[in-house]
């Protein structure tokens, strides 16, 4: 079980990577930077499981009663879920422009820039 | 003092939302000035905090101080290199304004505020990287940094190279970010802290590398080498710099880029040195062999371009290749010469990009042959192109001279030839491109081969043509050339550059011996001679050094499409990770 998220993790990744090098639509690759993010969902999320352990909410919990998961890597997560709404956002407006400039969302068919 | 140091990221956020905000209902003049002043004085307040550094002192954001030594607090970290960096930052972040000063196209009613707001976030972003004392929060200032830089690249959303380079930019700078998110979530499950300085002393408390510490390395280094355009993770930079507003061309090869070599050295220094980390002689060969790479890419292509900006940009790569080799050979003289370099190089950079605008604004072409013998009216900005190409070649007294110089004493050996070469390749470029442009020497270039970008057909970034060149767009040049001259003239101010560095990175062991040198002076005026002999040879014999075939794969390599170039970043982190790898099998 340890190992498994971890490999889940590295896996996630390297397919958001396989989908951005091969991807024939920006739209598309857009996502596939969201996958390979995904990936540190997982890996953040991991790191901080304990066995057995619940939600660390203190409101009905008394502190020590019961193990808790780490609270620091979900702090990490929420603020990587930020980071990354933002960039997904600011991309995808990239985009928007790319089909109206270029006519085209397909980067093979972009050419303007190269050499 | 020290609890002043937040707001040197508070002060330009503030300033920023403040503009964005009543950016709607104030005139152009207003908006400009405002961003104009409160850049100005986070730089001030980032040059008092850089006055009182010594000894370098850390701030715990909202007295989250560690108990028992654990921490779960933000840390920011007060020494010389990184108030440093955050002073060149704001400074060049200030030239920058003032240099677009009523200079961009008129922006759309009710957004006047925009672009200053955009370059107050980016300075924020600059300066928060550079005093972050805990891995994550450097992360979150890389990110935010890195996604104003895209906004900023694609300013000029009508144009189609704009949208594509800014594009481009994006996807691989942030998937160099995630992987560095990656090996900081790997350090944390091993260590159970974030702060640097915690994470280092707790790997050397578990004993010698694994393959984690390994990957976490690999990880970490892959985003901060993507920022610092080293090769393979290089591709994006010339085509972002290519299409950036010309201001914004300033603080990315000026600053930004260079974030990333200040980067790697502090989370080397800080994190991976000890016996905990991974042994020195593999982080020499891996960083090392990477940066003589892109030195030599980087020169090579620089040669081979037309288009100005991309010439400037693949001379900025070669430039990071230096930066790289320097901080690469992990000695204490090393980090002091390219502390300089980098701030001499920050000058000369921002000031030819200046004058490259200048061009562009002025002929509506940043092509170097389209522009051949039509600047010849514009003598000062002739003289400025001429003194930025000598000053990169590393004429001294420029303060690139006196940076190189110090870095090619401590590295020593063969790579005192890539120091002299590189800089000589770059600077030659840059002055046939001076001479052809300026004067018209030489034959009318011929038309080249069709597979590269030209710079032909560039809208100008003002409103019309200029007819007249402002006095802003001449001055500001002017100053960062003489910024660049007064950190190799100015007595004592190596010195004190080398006292901070060294104070930051070894823990008060202080050793400077940071001055000019007969050595030094004498190859810096070789690849000056160099550089103008390959200059002369370009312009008076074009044939002889014009592209061979041989050079069109490297040339193909640059192919603008955004896969190629991740498949390129994957590339590197297998390089970077195969040349690191003997560190954990010894142990």
């Amino acid at each position: 079980m340890d190992v498994f998220a971890y490999l889940v993790a590295a896996w996630v990744f390297l397919a958001g990577c396989y989908g951005l090098a091969t991807s024939r639509n920006l739209i598309h690759a857009v996502g596939c930077l969201s996958v390979c993010q995904s990936a540190t969902y997982v890996l953040l999320l991991a790191v901080g499981y304990r066995d057995r352990a619940t939600a660390p909410v203190f409101s009905d919990l008394k502190p020590g009663a019961r193990p808790v998961v780490d609270p620091v890597v979900q702090a990490l997560a929420l603020t990587d879920v930020v980071v990354g709404a933002t960039v997904t956002a600011l991309l995808l407006a990239l985009v928007v422009q790319v089909s109206k400039r270029h006519g085209t969302v397909d980067p093979d068919e972009l050419s303007e820039l190269r050499g | 003092m020290h609890h002043l140091l937040p707001l040197l990221v508070a002060v330009p956020l503030l300033g920023a939302a403040l503009l964005a905000a009543a950016g709607r209902r104030v005139p152009r003049a207003a908006a400009e000035s405002a961003g104009c002043a409160v850049s100005a004085a986070t730089a001030a307040l980032a040059v008092v905090l850089l006055l009182g550094s010594s000894p370098p002192q850390a701030e715990w954001v909202g007295g989250w101080v560690p108990v028992g030594g654990e921490s779960v607090g933000i840390v920011l970290v007060g020494d010389g290199p990184g108030l440093g960096m955050a002073a060149l930052a704001s400074a060049l972040t200030l030239a920058a304004l003032v240099y677009s000063w009523h200079y961009f196209d008129e922006p759309p009613r009710g957004h006047s505020g925009s672009f200053p707001a955009l370059l107050l976030l980016f300075q924020a972003g600059m300066c928060g990287f550079a005093i972050a004392g805990d891995l994550f929060n450097a992360f979150v200032w890389f990110e935010l940094m890195s996604v104003v830089a895209y906004a900023l690249t694609g300013h000029r959303v009508e144009e189609a190279r704009a949208v594509q380079g800014a594009l481009t930019f994006g996807v691989v700078n942030s998937l160099g970010a995630y992987a560095m998110l990656m090996g900081i979530g790997l350090l944390y499950a091993r260590t159970g802290e974030l702060g640097m300085t915690r994470i280092g002393q707790e790997l050397d408390a578990h004993g010698p590398p694994d393959a984690l510490v390994l990957a976490g390395f690999v990880l970490v280094l892959t985003g901060l080498l993507v920022k610092g355009a080293a090769v393979p993770f290089h591709f994006w930079l010339p085509d972002a710099h290519a299409v950036a507003p010309t201001p914004v061309c300033m603080l990315l090869s000026g600053v930004m880029v260079e974030l990333g070599a200040f980067g790697v050295w502090r989370v080397h220094d800080t994190v991976f040195s000890g016996p905990g980390g991974l042994p020195a002689a593999d982080v020499e060969r891996a960083l090392v062999a990477l940066g003589v790479l892109t030195a030599v890419v980087g020169a090579v292509m620089c040669w081979y371009q037309r288009h100005i900006k991309r010439l400037l940009a693949y001379s900025t790569v070669a430039h990071m290749g230096l930066f790289l080799t320097g901080i690469g050979t992990l000695t204490p003289e090393a980090d002091d010469g390219v502390a300089l370099y980098i701030l001499g190089h920050a000058g000369v950079k921002a000031a030819l990009f200046a004058c490259t605008g200048i061009l562009l604004d002025r002929y509506g072409s940043v092509d170097e042959h389209a522009l051949y013998g039509r600047a010849r009216r514009l003598r000062g900005v002739a003289v400025l192109f001429v003194a930025g190409g000598l000053g990169l070649a590393g004429l001294p007294p420029f303060g690139t001279a006196l940076g190189k110089s110090v870095t090619e004493e401590a590295v020593g050996g063969p790579l005192t030839v890539l120091y002299v070469l590189a800089s000589a390749v770059t600077a030659g470029a840059v002055l046939r491109v001076a001479a052809r442009v300026f004067p018209g020497l030489g034959p009318r270039p011929e038309e080249g081969d069709v597979y590269e970008t030209t710079g032909s057909g560039e809208e100008p970034e003002t409103r019309q043509r200029l007819s007249r060149v402002p006095d802003t767009m001449t001055a500001i040049p002017a100053v960062l050339l003489a910024g660049s001259l007064a950190v190799g003239v100015v007595p004592g101010f190596g010195g004190a550059v080398g006292h901070a560095v060294q104070e930051a990175g070894t823990g008060g062991l202080v050793h400077v011996s940071v001055h000019w040198t007969a050595p030094g002076v004498l190859l810096g005026l070789a690849s000056t001679a160099l550089a103008l002999a390959l200059a002369a040879v370009a312009v008076s014999r074009p044939r002889l050094l014009a592209a061979p075939d041989r050079a069109l794969p490297l040339r193909r390599l640059q192919s603008g499409h955004v896969g190629d170039y991740v498949a390129w970043l994957l590339v590197g982190t297998t390089l970077l990770g195969a040349l690191a790898l003997p560190g954990i099998l010894g142990s």
